[in-house]
């Protein structure tokens, strides 16, 4: 992993994937480490956000690492007409790393191309966000004890969540039993599906929430967007199917997880929150170890 | 009508290529994808010829032009049922059939309007692949999503 690039989740074998998560479970035990003392690491946030640039710079603050960068497009040069290349092969000269999100589609890759230090996506418009699916995995591994032979259900936007969809490829790998909720205009993509197919595992599909939750060991909640509905109408008939309550989890397995990449909504009911079973914001915190373990084993320090 | 007769209607060339069995339509594609509209050679084209195997085709004939593999290689997404003709001295040195390329870079747009590809001065990309239905299509090496043929725009 050493000085590579982190873009897709599929530029990581499985090999690899387990390599960082038993790294991230070191730096849970020590996250206040010397470690990145004198590397300079660039955060690039051409768009907002709050979970995934905070849990970087603490990582990296954490590990005794320096931030320099910027947190909106509007506070950069581009505002000033700058390419992304040009952007990119200027940090590269500030930084030992690029940490990078773009509301663009394959900027990542791009950037990865051009820069002379490696980038790590921290999200590319609605293609990839790997870290978000490592910390995912982390926290179901952790939860679970296992990646191997569990039920997950995911349950919401399937079309066009590209943290289920990364999940998903990287669950592939590890025997998993896919329970895909959805209303039928936000079902999983085909193309996403031929993952589980080509691994030849299985999957079924549910319009009703309440089916699948006494079968699973981890419910995957995602947020359903207003705007995805070209018919207002539509959108008032599925808002509601998908939030779940406490009083849902009456039948659920003792060792399910509730998840959700976050921010939330109204999909998870604030009265979930106190249940044991609800994960989200540990997941949140879990997502500064694996960001500590990436950015050391690209550092090659670890 | 005689094969001679039809090669009459497009005049033979001394030296060059001649890309036989294009489908009709693609002809001026073809023409593009190759840059032929603005290179300072002969090029004597024909639509609308018959053909035994495809009843109505396209031929291009191009002087003194020689193409590289992966160049005629990119016609493949146009025009797959396309023929090369190498002609030296008026005879015909080799003939071979296209080839779909593994990879297809710049002659493609991504049909992905959100792609880096279309907002920045970014070359397009893709890996050729097959889906469930035997169906080509390219995935995009930058934004990962496909594209189709019917979504085929040319650079």
């Amino acid at each position: 992993m050493k000085n590579r690039s982190l873009v897709s989740i599929n530029d990581y074998s499985k090999a690899e994937i387990i390599k960082v998560l038993d790294l991230a479970e070191e730096f849970e035990k020590n996250p206040r480490q010397t470690i990145l003392n004198g590397k300079v690491i660039a955060s690039l946030f051409f768009e907002p956000s709050t979970r995934t640039r905070l849990s970087f710079e603490s990582a990296v603050q954490q590990l005794g690492g320096s931030i320099v960068g910027f947190s909106s497009a509007a506070t950069s040069s581009v505002q000033k007409g700058e390419t992304l290349k040009d952007t990119i092969l200027t940090v590269s000269n500030y930084s030992d790393l690029i940490v990078m999100r773009h509301n663009i589609d394959g900027s990542a890759r791009y950037a990865s191309e051009v820069a002379s230090v490696p980038i790590i996506n921290a999200g590319d418009g609605a293609n990839q966000h790997p870290t978000q699916c490592l910390l995912d995995l982390y926290s179901i591994r952790k939860t679970q004890g296992t990646l191997d032979n569990l039920d997950i259900a995911f349950v919401g936007d399937l079309k066009y969540g590209r943290t289920v969809h990364s999940l998903t490829m990287a669950l592939s790998l590890f025997n998993t039993r896919f329970h895909l909720v959805s209303p039928p205009e936000l079902k999983l993509p085909s193309a996403v599906k031929r993952h589980i197919k080509e691994a030849n595992l299985k999957y079924e599909q549910y319009t009703d929430f309440m089916d699948v939750i006494p079968a699973c060991d981890i419910i995957y909640m995602t947020r359903i967007q207003r705007e995805r509905f070209p018919d207002p109408l539509d959108y008032e008939k599925v808002k509601n199917a998908y939030i779940l309550e406490n009083a849902m989890l009456a039948n659920s397995k003792e060792n399910v997880k509730v998840l959700h990449p976050l921010p939330r909504v109204n999909e998870i009911n604030e009265d979930v929150d106190s249940n044991p079973k609800a994960y989200y914001f540990q997941q949140a915190l879990n997502g500064v170890f694996v960001r500590q373990a990436l950015v050391a084993s690209i550092l090659g320090l670890v | 009508m005689s094969t001679k007769r039809k090669e009459l209607i497009v005049s033979a060339i001394q030296n060059g290529t001649v890309i036989d069995h294009i489908p009709a339509e693609s002809v001026f594609q073809v023409i593009r994808i190759l840059g032929l509209d603005k290179t300072d050679k002969q090029v004597y084209f024909g639509i609308n010829l018959e053909s035994k195997k495809y009843k109505r085709k396209g031929i291009i004939k191009i002087s003194e032009k020689y193409f590289e593999n992966f160049e005629v290689n990119k016609i493949a997404l146009v025009a797959p049922t396309a023929t090369l003709i190498e002609i030296r001295d008026f005879d015909v040195v080799s003939k071979s059939n296209v080839k779909i390329p593994e990879t297809i870079e710049k002659i493609v747009k991504c049909f992905n309007p959100n792609c880096i590809t279309n907002h920045q001065q970014v070359p397009t990309k893709f890996k050729v692949f097959y889906d469930e239905n035997n169906q080509m299509k390219l995935a995009c090496h930058y934004c990962e999503k496909n594209t189709s043929p019917a979504n085929f725009v040319f650079v």
